[in-house]
């Protein structure tokens, strides 16, 4: 189900492009539908987690996860009703291609009046294989 | 500690391979994390600045830039400590990073609009894993706002090569 023209979806797409960290990262939503959402990173220099190999940091991958999650618990709950991570554990299956964008796609497959559990993929676009993948427990937004 | 005296050069060595390790990872300067070292023990600190807030309504940090600290920190502490011990040569020309294989982030209070600092603690550290907890707190060291366990690939470290450049 896409909402991307709906003015919802789009007051969505604002806030979270506004956050004052996703800005610093440049990362930005993309996509968000009830109960999922899109996200990416452009690569850039200042997100090198290894100057050897230019491989992003893994912090990277996880705020990008974080946010993706978010955003996907958000849509699923009430409008604009804050969530919050209690836990997220994020999986590294490789490394990403240098000089690759990061994209995220999360999925929040259950809420309940207290808990919203989400799951994501990240990929670059090389391998099918995901970069990573995120698994987590956010307040629920209901 | 009082009375106990950490021998200069060990304390230089150390200072040195955490030179190297955080000028490997061009990340820590744009998140602007800063490491203490202390009596040989790593400590982190992450500056409040506007640009880690996630929410604006209550100005809490967002949970990707702590889960970013704490990941960083945990490198950074696995790096120094593999570099640190006996097996691996000391100032090795280049420090292979450890590679994240997960991160389990425990956000348990949110993260204010202050300085956050982390201490991160290696549980173990084998020939090809090793696993590393780390926390994080703001104004208490013992109210911790958030804490992560993360298993990484120890890097190989190629003797052999390093032998043959350091001749």
């Amino acid at each position: 189900m896409k909402l991307d023209e709906s003015d919802l979806a789009e007051q969505v797409i604002d806030f979270f492009n506004k956050l004052p960290f996703n800005k610093f990262m440049g990362i930005s939503l993309i996509r968000i539908g009830k109960g999922s959402a899109e996200m990416m990173v452009d690569y850039n220099n200042n997100l090198i987690g290894d100057s050897e190999s230019k491989v992003i940091h893994g912090g990277v991958v996880t705020t990008l996860l974080d946010a993706a999650c978010g955003a996907a618990v958000m849509s699923a709950g009430m409008p604009k009703v804050p969530t919050a991570t209690i836990d997220l554990r994020i999986d590294y299956m490789r490394s990403a291609k240098p000089g690759k964008m990061i994209l995220a796609k999360a999925n929040c497959f259950r809420i309940t009046s207290s808990v919203a559990f989400v799951k994501a993929d990240a990929t670059d676009g090389v391998d099918e294989v995901p970069v990573a993948s995120a698994s987590g427990a956010f307040t629920s937004p209901i | 500690m009082k009375g106990i005296v950490i021998p200069k050069k060990s304390h230089e060595e150390s200072t040195h391979i955490l030179y190297d390790v955080v000028d490997r990872i061009p990340f820590i300067d744009f998140l602007g994390v800063k490491f203490d070292l202390f009596e040989d023990k790593l400590t982190a600190r992450l500056p409040f600045k506007p640009e880690l807030i996630g929410n604006g309504f209550i100005k809490a940090l967002h949970g990707g830039a702590i889960g970013s600290f704490l990941e960083t920190v945990a490198i950074v502490e696995l790096a120094h400590y593999l570099n640190m011990s006996k097996k691996i040569p000391q100032k090795m020309g280049k420090i292979k990073l450890p590679k994240t294989i997960d991160f389990t982030i425990d956000y348990m209070y949110p993260g204010l609009d202050q300085d956050s600092f982390a201490l991160a603690k290696v549980n173990r550290a084998g020939k090809r894993y090793a696993s590393v907890s780390v926390k994080a707190w703001q104004e208490n060291k013992e109210k911790p706002f958030a804490q992560a366990i993360g298993h990484f690939l120890v890097p190989k470290i190629d003797l052999k090569s390093w032998e043959n450049e350091t001749r």
